[in-house]
C-alpha cells in the first residue's frame, strides 16, 4: 500500500484522540484518547519501518528494525504510564468522589 | 481490487468508526470497548504489514493487559451514564474545530510532500517483523534500553503501590 494511506489513517486517529481529550470531562475517557494517540503513532512507525526496508538494497535486510524496536519500547512505557496515571486517577475519586477533571483547579490561586 | 486492499480498507474503517465510538459514548465502559476494537484493527494492520512480534504484542499488552486494568477501575468506581460529567457544548464545538483544522493541516502538508511520493510500505513480505529477528537484534544492539526498561517497570510499580496505598 502506498504510505501515504498509512500517514493518513495515523493523523485521523491521532486527531481523533486531540479532539477527545478537548472535549470530554472524564479523567479515564481522556486518558484512553492518550492510549489511541500513542497507538496512532505505533501504526505509522511500523509503516516507515517497512518502507525503508523496501527501498533498502538486498544485501542489508536489518534496515528499518529500529522502528519496530522503538514500538516496543513506546509499549512498555505506555504500559508503565497506565499504572501511574491509574493509581493517580483512583487516589483522587478517593478524595473527591468524582473523576471530573473540572475538580483539579484546586491549585489554582 | 486485491485482497490486500480489501483488508486494509476494512481495517481502517473499523478503526476510524472505533475511534470514534470512543469520543461520542456515553457509557465509559462502552468506550472502553470500543478502544478494544481500536486496538484489534491496529493489531490487524501489523499482520498485513507482516509485522507479528508487534502485533501478538500489541493484543496481548493493550487489549489483554492495559484494557482489562482500565475495566477494573472503572468498575470499582461504578460510573454510568447519569454520573458522566458534560463540557457545554461550545467548548465541545471548539474542540471539533480545533481538531478538524489541525487534521486539514497536517493532511495537505503530507499530500504537498515530495519525499515520500511514490513510496511504498510493502505488506504480506518481509522478515524484519519476526520474532527471531526482532529478538536478535534487542538483544545485541538494544540490550541497554531494553536493561533500562525494567528499572521503569519496578519504579512504576513501587509508585503505583504508593501513590495508592490507603494512609
Amino acid at each position: 500500500m502506498p504510505i501515504q494511506y498509512y500517514i493518513i489513517l495515523a493523523l485521523v486517529l491521532f486527531c481523533i484522540g486531540i479532539i477527545g481529550v478537548l472535549i470530554r470531562r472524564n479523567a479515564i475517557i481522556i486518558f484512553m484518547c492518550i492510549e489511541l494517540m500513542l497507538n496512532a503513532a505505533n501504526l505509522l512507525l511500523v509503516a516507515f519501518s517497512k518502507m525503508h526496508n523496501a527501498a533498502a538494497t538486498a544485501n542489508n535486510t536489518n534496515v528499518g528494525i529500529e522502528g519496530q524496536l522503538f514500538v516496543f519500547f513506546i509499549m512498555v512505557v505506555a504500559a508503565a504510564e497506565v499504572s501511574i496515571g491509574l493509581a493517580i486517577i483512583v487516589m483522587m475519586f478517593r478524595n473527591v468522589h468524582s473523576i471530573d477533571i473540572n475538580f483539579l483547579n484546586r491549585l489554582k490561586n | 481490487m486485491a485482497i490486500t486492499e480489501i483488508i486494509f480498507w476494512f481495517l481502517s474503517a473499523l478503526a476510524v468508526i472505533s475511534a470514534i465510538m470512543v469520543v461520542l459514548s456515553k457509557s465509559p465502559v462502552h468506550s472502553v470497548l470500543w478502544l478494544i476494537a481500536v486496538f484489534f484493527a491496529i493489531s490487524g494492520h501489523y499482520v498485513l504489514l507482516n509485522a507479528q512480534f508487534i502485533a501478538i504484542v500489541n493484543i496481548i499488552v493493550y487489549a489483554g493487559a492495559i484494557m482489562v486494568l482500565f475495566l477494573f477501575v472503572l468498575m470499582l468506581m461504578n460510573l454510568n451514564k447519569e454520573t458522566e460529567p458534560q463540557k457545554n457544548l461550545w467548548m465541545k464545538l471548539t474542540g471539533v474545530v480545533s481538531g478538524g483544522c489541525l487534521l486539514i493541516i497536517l493532511i495537505s502538508l503530507v499530500r504537498q510532500a515530495t519525499e515520500i511520493k511514490g513510496k511504498i510500505a510493502v505488506t504480506k513480505t518481509g522478515d524484519i517483523g519476526l520474532i527471531k529477528v526482532l529478538g536478535k537484534e534487542l538483544f545485541s544492539s538494544y540490550v541497554v534500553p531494553f536493561e533500562i526498561s525494567s528499572v521503569l517497570f519496578l519504579s512504576a510499580m513501587i509508585g503505583a503501590v504508593v501513590i495508592g496505598k490507603k494512609d
